[in-house]
């Protein structure tokens, strides 16, 4: 009887796989590999938004399909695979652990385009693509600076890599340079999205002193203690004022629309290129949402000053001079640390307190 | 007026082996009613859920790739449950097991000789075996619940491997990132079929369900099992030891979710990364229980449970339907299996007398 089964089984399948051959791609299509759920008011969140925009550029040419919550090993491997074997002419994996998978694919399916968020392995057909989170940090480190009473500033850490060292020396860095008395506390909780550790997290760092709260974790949930506890803190990824509307001073957004949209024009033009795009501030890729009504004038002003700066370029957050955590030189007195020494980061300047882990 | 449950004086042996078939045809009932709700044609869903994944080689072989982990853990714990020993941590045994296996790569990188690969499988289930000894020890000497205790079990190998990866097994050219250096191909599981993923994994499963199929049917320890599963003061008289079939089920159980776990490593991941299982230790307990404890039931219940990831995805890809749907999908299955089982053993009746009970 199952031997049946199975027979009938293969005899659906070779009737399905005749139909699918027969039917012919009347739009381009775009895939979407999300490592969390929309649902999580960041990361993920903010690419959802980012696919919708090319739905919205190409109406009616463009298909875009997801999949969501897919997890960084033999599953995503599997997802990508299919969404490049079903015709997708360009797919987007929106997490580092995606890197090895997307290579292997692509390897296979060398027709296919491929852009690998946060990687550092390309290919004729993977480009990488990332943000400059830290522009945003520094930004918001002058307002933290000027904001804090207990000169404690907190910061929820995800994985110890050098995306994250960054955008926390960058913003201890701003801090600084409007309150030298400022100093630094990073929690650590090795996960992306973790919305009760990441909340346990802003709890501890409260009960220590800090009265704002900075997060590189994808949940809204540091923000929500914050609220409760009457602290300050900053939105990761999304504005995320809806679940802070009196503790959120500002967030840092990302913003892959407009980039998308591009790369999906450049695969319907056939222009598009394996590149390295790390995109910041004056791109758009990395936004501010509007500062709290609670932040003074000036405050706000000297971020705008910051803002403008990296904008323009008249400003670098990591121009000499200041001093590693252990007192040596991080960059010395106009010296500007340049990419690659921002890309492998692992130490911490000045003014953070603890270890960084190895 | 109301509802008794009461016991069946007996029950019928055939719908033990049919309820499995009936709570799949409800399952499928069921979600033509949730499709319609979602605005989805239900034959178009059913299609994309139970046709579309298999729709060529490879989905088929993916399918055994998703279903080789399942499989070989629930193998192993059905062996327990038939006894009735209760080992809720296959989770937790199937990561020692990796830990265990990938050691002998991690810190001998160079080697290359063909031991390799078949110490580190036997590693993997020594591991395995190893944690799972706990719970043993516990139960035998402090009659300690190994339902807890192998539970709590999972979240300490968990950290542990946590700890390692995000220490010193880190890939030492990797930027930090909580990842080790992919394996070299004597490390790696051959693959089975060229341009899939199918690997020895595989091979392995079918070996365990054939042994444990004939262990069961054929071998005094499988007697022994079922008697003190089933009667254990006759197997007390008859002179097995209750003491003997503990260790013996969670060794059993322990090693082949250990193996499971050095082949998730070897196999499709090709590296130890933080999240090495998606839950196939606690998935497993669905398909023993699904699958009747029997070793073909299991085989077949491990590749349906595998067909509803698959077909979640390809769901997500092609209907643009949540990944929701997937965890309904696989919750409504067990639910009905359950209730159905119920049902053998007890019925409704009605009473009709107007006194209530107190």
């Amino acid at each position: 009887m199952k031997l049946k089964h199975i027979s009938s089984l293969i005899g659906a399948v070779a009737l399905a796989a005749g139909m699918l051959a027969g039917t012919a791609h009347a739009e381009d299509k775009v895939g979407f590999v999300y490592v969390g759920p929309v649902g999580d008011h960041g990361w993920t969140y903010r690419h959802d938004v980012g696919r919708k925009a090319i739905e919205e550029a190409f109406d009616g040419k463009v298909k875009t399909s997801a999949v969501e919550n897919v997890k960084e090993g033999p599953d995503s491997e599997r997802v990508i695979r299919k969404l490049a074997s079903e015709g997708h002419k360009l797919i987007f994996t929106t997490s580092f652990g995606f890197m090895n998978p997307t290579l292997k694919v692509a390897k296979q399916f060398p027709d296919v385009k491929f852009e690998h968020a946060t990687g550092y392995k390309r290919a004729d057909n993977v480009s990488t693509y990332s943000a400059r989170f830290y522009e945003g940090r520094y930004v918001v480190g002058k307002i933290a600076g000027k904001m804090t009473k207990t000169n404690v500033i907190g910061y929820v850490g995800s994985v110890a890599i050098p995306e994250v060292v960054r955008g926390i020396n960058a913003m201890t860095l701003a801090a600084r340079s409007v309150n030298p008395n400022v100093t630094v506390k990073v929690a650590w909780i090795n996960s992306w999205y973790d919305p009760g550790k990441e909340g346990d997290a802003a709890k501890i760092l409260i009960d220590q002193g800090a009265d704002i709260i900075l997060q590189h974790t994808d949940s809204p949930a540091p923000l929500q203690v914050a609220e409760s506890r009457g602290v300050w803190a900053v939105g990761q990824a999304s504005d995320m004022s809806k679940f802070a509307p009196k503790a959120q001073l500002t967030a840092i957004i990302d913003n892959w629309d407009k980039y998308y949209v591009e790369r999906t024009k450049a695969v319907l033009d056939g222009t598009w290129k394996s590149q390295d795009i790390w995109g910041g501030l004056d791109t758009g890729m990395v936004e501010l949402s509007p500062y709290n009504e609670a932040i003074p004038e000036d405050v706000v002003a000297l971020a705008e000053e910051a803002r403008k700066g990296i904008i323009d370029g008249s400003i670098h957050p990591f121009t000499g001079p200041f001093k590693k955590q252990d007192g040596s030189v991080g960059a010395a007195e106009g010296e500007t640390l340049g990419d690659d020494v921002l890309l492998g980061m692992d130490w911490y300047v000045e003014g953070v307190e603890g270890q960084l882990p190895k | 007026m109301w509802l008794k449950i009461e016991k069946r004086p007996e029950y019928s042996k055939g719908m033990v082996y049919a309820t499995p078939l009936i709570a799949l045809l409800l399952t499928v009932l069921s979600s033509i009613i949730l499709f319609e709700v979602l605005g989805v044609n239900p034959m178009e869903a059913l299609y994309q859920f139970f046709v579309a994944p298999l729709d060529s080689t490879y989905g088929f072989s993916e399918l055994f790739v998703k279903a080789t982990p399942l499989i070989l853990c629930a193998i192993g714990l059905s062996v327990g449950f038939r006894a009735n020993v209760w080992n809720i941590g296959a989770e937790g045994q199937l990561l020692m097991g990796a830990i265990f296996g990938s050691s002998l790569f991690i810190y001998y990188p160079e080697t290359e000789s063909v031991f390799l690969l078949p110490v580190m499988i036997l590693m993997g289930a020594v591991g395995g075996a190893a944690w799972a000894a706990i719970p043993a020890v516990l139960k035998t000497r402090f009659n300690a619940n190994e339902i807890l205790t192998s539970l709590m079990l999972v979240y300490v190998a968990g950290l542990i491997l946590s700890f390692l990866i995000h220490g010193s097994w880190r890939d030492p050219a990797g930027f930090n990132f909580p990842e080790s250096q992919t394996f070299s191909d004597s490390a790696d599981m051959p693959i089975l079929i060229a341009g899939t993923r199918m690997h020895l994994g595989t091979l392995l499963a079918l070996l365990a369900v054939l042994g444990t199929w004939i262990m069961m049917a054929r071998t005094l320890i499988g007697f022994q099992v079922k008697v003190i599963g089933e009667a254990p003061r006759a197997g007390g008289y008859a002179g097995f030891s209750q003491k003997k079939i503990i260790w013996f089920s969670l060794l059993f159980s322990g090693a082949l979710a250990g193996i499971a776990g050095i082949s998730e490593v070897s196999g499709p991941i090709d590296q130890v990364v933080p999240v090495i299982s998606p839950g196939y230790g606690f998935t497993a307990i669905i398909v023993a229980f699904l699958g009747r404890l029997h070793p073909a039931g299991i085989f077949f219940a491990g590749l349906l449970m595998a067909l509803t990831y698959l077909g979640g995805e390809t769901a997500q890809i092609n209907l643009g339907l949540p990944l929701a749907v997937t965890g309904v999908f696989q919750g409504m299955v067990l639910f009905f299996l359950l209730a159905s089982d119920v049902l053998i053993h007890y019925r409704f009746r009605w009473n009709f007398s107007t006194k209530a009970v107190s």
